[in-house]
């Protein structure tokens, strides 16, 4: 991702959500990105999966360069052909993602079907089973004509359905495929949309605060699974959260955001030994671990800037306890201080 | 559950063996009697809150400790048990609501929903003022002042409606609401999981803060182990229902006893990357229905020691060393 500017337009002027943001993921990594609400970080998942509508939302700059395409460049039928099959997403809320009248198999077996019917570009690709030549020589190019099968998942579709199943630690997979969302909990439904993302064999995996809705002992499950995962059926994930409790324990590198700014990026060693800009510092020091008498934190005065409204410079320089008269001036560059340590603050050089 | 909890004169909240049952209606007949179905929200739960301090409830969604909060200020009737406030037992003895409202306050979860958009936030801390403690328009207008200045507001934010502040302002003004008719015991409902991180901690700064200055004793409802450890003296553990740990925060924290409690810690993720204790949990399964629960101890499906024994007979309350109960069957293995 290159120099990304992404705004909305609204009545009173353009909102810019990210301000010229610079990252990359490579292979097999979880990157996870950490911000408060508001900072933008969910703007950027739904760019990168090509889920923003415009307008309102307009690219002032840059680019997603994912396997040398810009994704923002290809038009929306071309994009097709990467959302869900190259790049997969977890949202947040697993009953809103899922369709409340279909079975949990059903709708597994529809995205297993989208990823057979896009690999087959012509009739002669199709799969080469009775099943699939049925269904689909007809009409072959509507996508979104695809038959809804309510009584019976074929027998070959059920074992791969199963499988997927049985790789995010399902236990009883036949019976979970036949029982509605609203019949499993929460947890089992967020397993539900992993397998199903899983299922088109993604290389890049966009989760969007996977776990918020979570209770802290299926989070603790569902984040243990995802890091399992990455290695078996080896894809990258982006992951998105507010709590950087998470993100220490899961994640490779950690990308720092503040009001639509990356302020630090860096490993998730080096971030947590040796946290270089202000704003991380202070989040740090805003999590409670251990008791009243023990730790005292150290709260970021005032809140989050209003994204119509920010200072002139940098944007942490009203909050900051380290401001300088520079930081009122102009805003700071993402630079590297240390190998792999990428930092947007004047107390490193610039 | 027996009621030999450490009480003392000095407490100023005690529930003794409360129990709050939800009853279902099954199939469309509401007159039905036959197969009458409960959730056991409460299940026998004995805690007490020495005055001054903070007692925390955690548990994971469903648990129970929601329902123990309402039924404590008898929002709902508790079904059976009793709830001693400050030496009343108000579960019998009719106190005015007035009285008890003014000592007992609450501050819930998402302050967007608890104030009033279309009320100024001085009109939103004034009218509890006006009904529970009266006075001149010009008394009330002082309490105000002091309480929001209290809770960092200044007197020109009292003015505007609450959609003009931000998050963490309007969880101010619940509190500034809550103090204000100078209660003594203040339940906060979740009252920093609906705000980012760095709003939580000044939020819990000031939780603080004003407990040191107006001597107030906190019961705080919570999903969250850090902040539970980090606001509280006491703390209950809750499952599905029942009261499984109870003890001194930090005896509990420093060595959870009871598998739960254990689970519930470890899974707790904690910023810091060398230590992964998330890849190493060891819990299965999620919370049962507290309709349906398994019989026995609750946690039984999902616990590393289980045996026969525990699918039969719901473990009680033990004390293991003082002022530390855990409700488990094979306490000595966790030791």
């Amino acid at each position: 991702m290159q120099d990304l500017t992404i705004a909305y337009k609204t009545e009173s002027g353009n909102l810019r959500a990210l301000d010229h943001v610079n990252l990359a993921i490579g292979e097999n990594q979880l990157v996870a990105v950490v911000g408060e609400s508001g900072c933008g970080k969910s703007t950027l998942a739904l760019s990168i999966i090509g889920l923003l509508s415009r307008p309102p939302a307009i690219v002032e700059s840059g680019a997603i360069e994912y396997k040398d395409v810009d994704l923002l460049a290809i038009n929306n039928t071309k994009m097709r052909e990467y959302r869900g099959t190259e790049i997969a997403m977890i949202f947040q809320e697993p009953l809103t993602s899922l369709n409340p009248v279909y079975r949990v198999g059903d709708q597994i077996a529809e995205a297993i079907m989208i990823r057979d019917l896009r690999k087959a570009k012509h009739v002669a690709d199709i799969p080469q089973s009775d099943f699939m030549q049925k269904t689909y020589k007809v009409n072959m190019p509507k996508i979104s004509r695809l038959p809804r099968f309510r009584r019976r998942i074929p027998e070959e579709l059920k074992k791969e359905i199963i499988d997927y199943l049985t790789l995010v630690r399902i236990g009883d997979p036949e019976q979970i495929l036949e029982r509605y969302p609203f019949e499993l909990s929460g947890g089992m439904r967020q397993r539900i949309m992993i397998a199903m993302a899983l299922s088109q064999k993604p290389a890049l995996l966009v989760a969007d605060e996977p776990t918020t809705a979570l209770d802290v002992t299926t989070q603790a499950q569902v984040l243990k699974l995802m890091k399992e995962l990455m290695t078996e059926v080896n894809t990258s994930i982006l992951l998105i959260t507010h709590d950087l409790a998470v993100a220490s324990q899961v994640a490779d590198r950690v990308i720092v955001m503040y009001a639509g700014d990356v302020v630090e990026d860096a490993s998730v060693y080096d971030l947590f030994s040796d946290p270089l800009h202000p704003y991380t510092k202070g989040l740090l020091s805003c999590i409670p671990s251990g008791s009243k008498d023990e730790t005292v934190l150290k709260p970021i005065p005032g809140s989050v800037p209003n994204l119509m409204n920010l200072p002139v410079g940098c944007k942490f320089a009203p909050r900051c306890p380290y401001v300088m008269e520079v930081c009122r001036q102009r805003p700071p560059k993402l630079v590297e201080t240390k190998p792999n340590h990428k930092v947007s603050c004047f107390l490193y050089g610039q | 559950m027996a009621s030999e909890y450490v009480e003392s004169e000095d407490d100023i909240l005690v529930t003794r063996d409360l129990k709050k049952y939800f009853p279902l209606r099954s199939g469309f007949n509401p007159f039905s009697r036959a197969d009458k179905k409960f959730v056991r929200a409460v299940d026998g739960v004995s805690i007490a809150l020495p005055r001054g301090k903070t007692v925390a409830v955690v548990g994971e969604s469903g648990c129970g400790k929601t329902t123990l909060a309402r039924v404590i200020v008898l929002l709902t009737p508790p079904t059976s048990g009793q709830i001693i406030f400050n030496g009343i037992d108000i579960t019998k003895n009719k106190v005015s609501s007035k009285i008890l409202y003014r000592d007992i306050q609450m501050v819930f979860q998402d302050p967007d929903s608890s104030l009033d958009p279309r009320v100024r936030i001085r009109d939103t801390v004034a009218e509890p003022l006006r009904g529970l403690i009266g006075g001149s328009d010009e008394q009330i207008k002082s309490y105000v002042n002091t309480s929001l200045s209290a809770v960092g507001l200044t007197e020109e934010q009292g003015d505007r409606p609450p959609k003009q502040l931000s998050g963490g302002q309007r969880q101010r003004v619940a509190i500034a609401r809550a103090i204000a008719p100078q209660p003594k015991l203040v339940i906060l409902d979740e009252p920093t999981s609906a705000l980012d991180a760095s709003v939580q901690a000044q939020i819990l700064s000031l939780l603080l803060e004003l407990q040191k200055k107006y001597n107030l004793s906190y019961m705080l409802i919570t999903h969250n182990i850090s902040v539970s450890q980090y606001l509280s003296d006491r703390m209950a553990v809750m499952y599905s229902g029942n009261l499984v740990e109870y003890g001194d925060t930090k005896a509990i924290m420093s060595k959870p006893r009871h598998p739960y409690t254990i689970a519930l810690i470890s899974s707790a993720p904690i910023p810091n990357p060398w230590k992964r204790n998330l890849l190493n949990i060891e819990i299965r399964g999620e919370v049962p229905s507290a309709i349906n629960p398994p019989a026995g101890c609750r946690f039984n499906p999902r616990c590393p020691y289980a045996e026969g024994i525990c699918s039969e007979v719901n473990p009680p309350l033990k004390e293991i060393s003082k002022g530390h109960y855990v409700a488990c069957h094979f306490v000595d293995k966790t030791a």
